[in-house]
């Protein structure tokens, strides 16, 4: 109990005080989750779309590969992510490992089939509204992706903040790819576990709680964008 | 080039074994306004969606006299329960400029225009989904004719709707016609049947069981069936 | 919105390239939670202009970091193991470059007396004999495996363990959490004991054997056999380790009022 009170007097510190530390890994987070989010988001959406529209013959199997990678291991994520980047793995010469790009990719991977499984029920959904009036007026598939995806938009802000709580929440993956790197690649989560590996309970909580405001943060401030950008509540 | 006459011969529409519509031998002409008429389950929505090609057939052959993506381009279909886009009532009546690359502005203001000609110029710019029954079937028709069809489907278009909100969809229905669009229709008001229309086609267990001009079907109907159906029987 | 997104995209994309030298270091746990990184690598950034990052992993996998050629040098303390990395041509050379002590730590109240134990074999043979809970890194970690040496030279064979020995996989701060946790004995390098925050039940019980010293030795990775390694950065840092300067600040460090290194590189 006495660590959790001087968590939050730590974290509340740290905030006060705006910590140089803190601000330089607090963006960092952002930054790295943020990107992977963006990217993330670019190759779920679409996918979700094509195949709440299209009728192919892998259709059922895509959709159950998808949903199983929804609770793919972070840790084997990241494993994975780093044999392959790895100076003596097949994209070694890049140079990627241990920077924030190779932790952006790993999260990619991570959140990409979150993010396409939660799109994909609510796009099916708005696709059997949609299908008779978009199949009437002899609309190409490319529209009707984007039809889908813009009347969505809703639920697929609510399909990326599912990712972004899974991937900023995540330490496993990005441990093992960024390496932890002091003024490089330390994130708000492996923070936490180094402080925790020193025994510093107070201190890793603190970043706990900073971690968790920044979360809610991030999601009241979506959904106030999302209110004011639409009247009418879609 | 035109779309007519459409032939259809032996189409059939099966689902999960069993008949729906067909086998349907018909051809329809170039003038006049159809009323498909027939007690529920007769197969009258699957016969408007066979006939605009959004119905997969199992069986016979449907031609409009031009392909069918050229069809589908040039007539309209407004849905019993009509599909509301979650946008604006402007941005719904403009999607189907949107779709054939009209600048957006130049879409915005025809679908102003067409909302003010439905009556539905006050609410622009609300939700669609926040419309009433009436107005929502208004909108559905705005934006099938902002399109400028040669053919128009509706079903059902006034089933739900009183009798004032019924009255104002068809003297759109009327002035429509009067410009030549070829409008296809199924109805379960007579009285509407006989205002609107000049051919038709009454439909009974997904065949076709009498075809004729409006005047000669409810003066003397051909069909015992067909008899029994105007005077409010239950036909089989 | 999404220009915004795609910005901080494309920026991050470019965070790998920046300009400043830099090079990796992987480093054992022991060695940073010592607390010793945060003197030595801001005047190494002073003196040399070179950005150090470095990559706190078990000895274990330090030694595959440097063997993928992932760092350009590691620094890590376990005789053996280096020596196998040399001679499967994964390195250049090994420099000495100080020494630390490993410690035995327990519960307060000492249940298998280790506290008069004369020799690191003798207070082992305790521990096991009263079958006292020991918790082991069970990592491959430089300190596991000296853990094993000690194990052995004090004619105790692991495997025979009951469960009183909990080998629980973890670096070095986790299982010091473990052993705060069940009051059990531990074996831990000295600064990463002093720095521990979280002691709970548990004291420093046992010290000062000189099998339990322990040495750091610095070796750079081939350049041969990985090209891109940044040889000349990891031969600048080699040279400044072996300075005077770094003697001074090695040698001045402490936790406590206690030293926890002694420099002993030659020139």
């Amino acid at each position: 109990m006495t660590d959790i009170w001087s968590g939050l007097t730590q974290a509340f510190w740290l905030l006060a005080t705006l910590d140089a530390d803190l601000v330089e890994i607090t963006l960092r987070s952002l930054k790295v989750t943020l990107s992977a989010l963006a990217v993330a988001s670019l190759i779920a959406f679409p996918l979700a779309a094509l195949i709440s529209v299209r009728r192919f013959r892998l259709r059922r199997f895509t959709i159950s590969v998808l949903n199983a990678l929804m609770g793919l291991p972070p840790v084997v994520v990241g494993l994975v992510v780093y044999v392959l980047l790895s100076r003596s793995g097949p994209f070694g010469v890049l140079g990627l490992l241990f920077t924030p790009t190779a932790m952006i990719i790993a999260q990619v991977i991570i959140v990409v089939p979150l993010i396409a499984s939660i799109a994909h029920q609510s796009l099916r959904e708005l696709w059997s509204d949609y299908h008779d009036l978009l199949i009437s007026m002899n609309t190409t598939k490319r529209q009707r992706i984007q039809t889908l995806l813009w009347d969505g938009r809703r639920a697929l802000l609510t399909a990326a903040l599912a990712g972004f709580g899974r991937a900023i929440g995540e330490v496993g993956a990005i441990m093992i790819v960024g390496g932890n790197i002091d003024h490089a690649t330390r994130v708000l989560t492996t923070a936490i576990a180094l402080e925790t590996g020193k025994g510093d309970f107070a201190l890793a909580l603190g970043l706990g709680f900073v971690l968790i405001a920044m979360a809610l943060f991030v999601n009241l401030m979506i959904h106030w964008l999302s209110h004011t950008e639409s009247e009418g509540r879609w | 080039m035109t779309m007519f006459p459409l032939i259809a011969k032996g189409a059939t529409v099966r689902r999960r074994g069993k008949v729906l519509v067909g086998p349907v031998d018909l051809t329809l002409g170039q003038t006049g306004t159809t009323m498909v008429i027939g007690p529920n389950g007769a197969g009258k929505t699957t016969l408007l969606k066979l006939l605009h090609c959004i119905e997969r057939m199992n069986g016979g052959t449907l031609d409009w006299a031009c392909p069918v993506a050229e069809a589908q381009q040039r007539q309209a279909f407004v849905f019993q329960t009509p599909v509301m886009l979650r946008r604006n009532v402007r941005d719904n009546i403009a999607y189907p400029l949107l779709l054939t690359k009209t600048p957006r502005a130049e879409a915005r203001a025809r679908a102003e225009d067409w909302a003010g000609r439905v009556g539905l110029g006050d609410a622009v710019m609300r939700p669609a989904h926040l419309l009433s029954g009436g107005e929502r079937q208004k909108l559905a028709l705005a934006r099938a004719l902002i399109r400028a069809p040669e053919v128009l489907f509706l079903d059902e278009p006034c089933a739900s709707l009183d009798g004032r909100a019924t009255r104002e969809i068809e003297e759109i229905l009327l002035g429509v016609a009067a410009r030549g669009t070829r409008i296809i229709m199924s109805t379960h008001n007579m009285g509407q049947a006989q205002r609107l229309g000049s051919e038709v086609i009454f439909v009974l267990g997904g065949r076709i069981h009498e075809y004729s001009p409006a005047q000669d079907f409810f003066a003397e109907p051909q069909t015992e069936q067909a008899r029994a159906f105007l005077r409010g029987d239950i036909v089989e | 919105m999404k220009n915004y997104f795609m910005g901080l995209a494309v920026s991050a994309l470019m965070v790998g390239a920046a300009a400043a030298e830099e090079m990796k270091l992987a480093v054992t746990t022991s060695f940073h939670n010592s607390g010793l990184s945060e003197i030595l690598l801001p005047a190494i950034k002073e003196d040399l202009g070179l950005e150090v990052q470095l990559l706190v992993v078990g000895t274990g996998q330090a030694l595959r970091l440097g063997a993928a050629g992932d760092v350009d040098a590691i620094l890590v303390h376990s005789r053996k193991a280096e020596e196998a990395f040399l001679a499967d041509g994964n390195g250049t050379h090994r420099r000495e470059i100080m020494y630390n002590d490993f410690v035995f730590i327990g519960p307060v109240a000492d249940t298998a007396g280790i506290k008069d134990a004369q020799t690191a074999a003798e207070a082992l043979s305790q521990i096991a004999a009263t079958e006292a809970i020991f918790v082991s890194r069970g990592d491959d970690s430089g300190t596991h495996k000296k853990e094993l040496s000690l194990w052995s030279a004090a004619g105790q064979t692991v495997d025979d363990f009951g469960d009183w020995y909990r080998a629980v996989g973890a670096g070095m701060g986790a299982a010091l959490n473990t052993a705060a946790g069940m009051d059990a004995y531990i074996i831990a390098d000295r600064a990463s004991w002093l720095n521990f925050h979280n002691k709970g039940g548990l004291s420093l019980l046992f010290s000062g054997d000189p099998v339990l010293f322990n040495q750091y030795a610095y070796i750079p990775v081939s350049p041969e056999k990985h090209t891109h390694v940044n040889k000349d950065a990891a031969q600048k840092l080699e040279d400044w380790l072996v300075s005077g300067r770094a003697k001074q600040l090695i040698d001045a460090y402490e936790i406590n009022g206690e030293a926890l290194f002694v420099f002993n590189a030659k020139e």
